[in-house]
């Protein structure tokens, strides 16, 4: 009898899970982060979509609705401008959207490089990186972005100095951790063989460390895009941000707000749509980190 | 151990030093003061827009680095400068400060206390239903920023006003109409403080509540926790008396960080809420173009920070022995 059960379990085919479907199932468990992943992908067609779909464009005024509440020419009401809410929304959303992936791209490179490359290299290069985060973060970085951000050129690609500016002051702690990290990396065998094999500094940092850093650079990154667009609405609400005629949430919400008691559905639309959106972002966020951490005890069994 | 610490304050002040100076360059050559009497109806002549700017040390025409020498040894004497209008900075400064000060410190300290407590009671009903209703909420207000927070109880709060026909909820300033009883300047004062900061505790109390959630289930898992119930302690005194205090460490270092910080933290909650404190003032200054102004409220924000930081290592050296000890 106990024979059989052992010969049954052998010839059982053990799958095999790659890294990739380990990760993969993890993330599907979590109902909340798939939800957030649906949602992403719902504003980012929305985004691209809308434009084309919606018969008002978001420049466009109506002379014959000022202030207009929501009815079926205008399904979120007008601005004080005559102009649609729901395409000013949609305009808004993909600025947002665009400015929060891309200034979480680059400051997570940005942190990878600069953390990795301090403690691989060591000596004064370390201590004045290091001297340098310590600097970004006595800053308050907020007013910094708004005084650069007034005096920048105008036009059509201001909205990339923005993300430049936002980026520039948002890898200092990330850097901290990535370089921590490294100090471990880098005493690896295969490091060190890479190494003695006479490899260029920039090449182990690039093929040898950083990916053994990546599950810790994803998250990074995916929960810098929550607080990229948390920054960039929060400066635009000011009017510091993205400027007229192009519009972003922030701008919308900063505009609506004044008037938020009187005609609340200039300020509703943008705000539901932000609120709904970085809950997105920091929903996937906490899901690929439990996804991706080998310790979460969240993720259970493979 | 004093040697140390010298060294780490020289550190911090040069680190000021610096931080205060470029902001000072990049203010003075990206804000252009010049550009406010650009527009005033009648024209005024250009001599003297510049006689003003000259007088204030705003000039454009003047070498940035002799109108950096300038502000400097000002700086030395306690001089901050003045607006382009003839504003003083420092004074402004220390007003404002008072007022940020009466808008934050119960907020924030309550904010605090009220995130320990729900984040350490979530954490010993992990996964219950209390505890995913806890997490849901506080997903949607940590991903709400503090513009719409702000915005939806002022919001509300007018309903709840026309609904009533009263005026119970104040949301315009730091007083109004003052009644006409003994104590009302107080009552006034406290309509005035209810709504920004229940705002604040709303947002405080849920990031801090989630962090402690993370660092009381890790202390909740540990052997000394275990042991305390081996030995025959109850589940609530271990819970108390071994689990919480050990997890109540890094909040003390996070609260003397967040109350040194404070100052410039709430700029969104004085602004809407119309309270005249530093976070606006930093904001009016860019929009005024002031450079003095701004340069003086990052320098006001770094001091903070470090004294924050300055104030949580002693913390830590307070509650954690092995800290003091080593």
């Amino acid at each position: 009898m106990s024979e059989l059960v052992v010969a049954e379990a052998t010839i059982k085919p053990q799958r095999r899970l790659t890294r990739g479907q380990l990760i993969w199932r993890r993330f599907l468990r979590n109902k909340t982060a798939v939800f957030g992943a649906a949602g992403i992908i719902f504003l980012v067609l929305l985004a691209l979509l809308g434009p084309h779909l919606l018969y008002w464009k978001f420049d466009d005024i109506d002379t014959g609705a000022f202030l207009a509440p929501p009815d079926s020419a205008h399904l979120l009401g007008t601005t004080q401008a005559g102009r649609d809410v729901l395409a000013l929304t949609v305009r808004g959303l993909s600025k947002s959207l665009l400015i929060g992936f891309l200034v979480a791209l680059m400051s997570t490179s940005i942190a990878a490089l600069v953390g990795a490359s301090a403690a691989y290299l060591g000596g004064w290069y370390e201590r004045a990186m290091l001297w340098i985060i310590d600097l970004l973060l006595v800053i308050p970085s907020f007013f910094l972005i708004a005084v650069a951000s007034r005096g920048a050129p105008e036009g059509d690609a201001s909205w990339l100095i923005l993300v430049v500016l936002l980026a520039a002051f948002a890898w200092p702690l990330s850097a901290r951790v990535v370089r921590s990290m490294t100090l471990s990396i880098r005493e690896r065998e295969y490091v060190l063989a890479a190494k003695f094999m006479g490899l260029s500094a920039f090449r182990i940092i690039v093929r040898h460390i950083l990916p053994n850093a990546s599950s810790l650079l994803i998250i990074d990154a995916a929960l810098g895009v929550g607080y990229a667009i948390l920054s960039e609405t929060g400066l635009s609400y000011f009017g510091f941000g993205v400027q007229a005629p192009d519009t972003s949430l922030g701008t919308l919400i900063g505009e609506g707000s004044t008037m938020a008691t009187t005609f609340p559905w200039i300020f509703l639309g943008p705000a539901t749509v932000l609120v709904f959106l970085v809950m997105c972002v920091n929903a996937v966020g906490d899901g690929l980190r439990d996804a991706l951490d080998p310790s979460s005890a969240s993720g259970g069994r493979a | 151990m004093l040697r140390y610490i010298g060294k780490r304050l020289l550190n911090y002040v040069v680190l000021l030093y610096v931080a205060v100076s470029l902001t000072y360059f990049l203010a003075a050559t990206q804000l252009n003061p010049r550009a406010l009497f650009a527009l005033r109806q009648p024209p005024i002549p250009p001599q003297i827009v510049e006689a003003q700017l000259r007088q204030y040390n705003l000039s454009d025409q003047v070498p940035l680095l002799e109108r950096y020498w300038i502000w400097l040894t000002g700086v030395f004497h306690g001089d901050w400068g003045y607006s382009p209008l003839g504003v003083s900075v420092a004074e402004q400064i220390s007003t404002r400060m008072w007022v940020s000060l009466r808008l934050l410190l119960i907020g924030t300290l309550a904010g605090i206390l009220i995130g320990v407590a729900v984040g350490a009671w979530t954490a010993t009903r992990q996964y219950m239903p209390s505890d995913r209703t806890i997490t849901a909420l506080s997903l949607l207000i940590i991903s709400t920023p503090a513009f719409v927070v702000g915005t939806v109880t002022q919001m509300m709060a007018i309903s709840v006003n026309n609904a009533t026909g009263s005026r119970f909820f104040e949301f315009i300033g730091e007083t109004g109409d003052v009644g006409n009883y003994p104590l009302a300047d107080l009552v006034d004062r406290a309509q005035h403080l209810l709504l920004p900061t229940l705002v604040l505790i709303l947002l405080g109390a849920t990031s801090m509540s989630r962090i402690q959630r993370n660092l009381m289930l890790d202390s909740l898992g540990a052997d000394f926790v275990r042991t305390a119930r081996a030995k025959g302690l109850r589940q609530s005194k271990a819970v108390m008396k071994h689990a919480l205090r050990t997890a109540l460490i890094p909040t003390g270092t996070y609260l003397a960080y967040s109350v040194a910080t404070m100052f410039v933290g709430a700029t969104f909650t004085e602004r809407i809420f119309s309270f005249p404190g530093i976070g606006q003032y930093g904001v009016d200054t860019i929009t005024n173009r002031d450079v003095n102004g701004v340069v003086a409220v990052t320098a006001f924000a770094g001091v903070c920070v470090l004294v924050g930081g300055i104030l949580s290592d002693i913390m830590v050296a307070i509650l954690d022995p092995r800290v003091r000890l080593a």
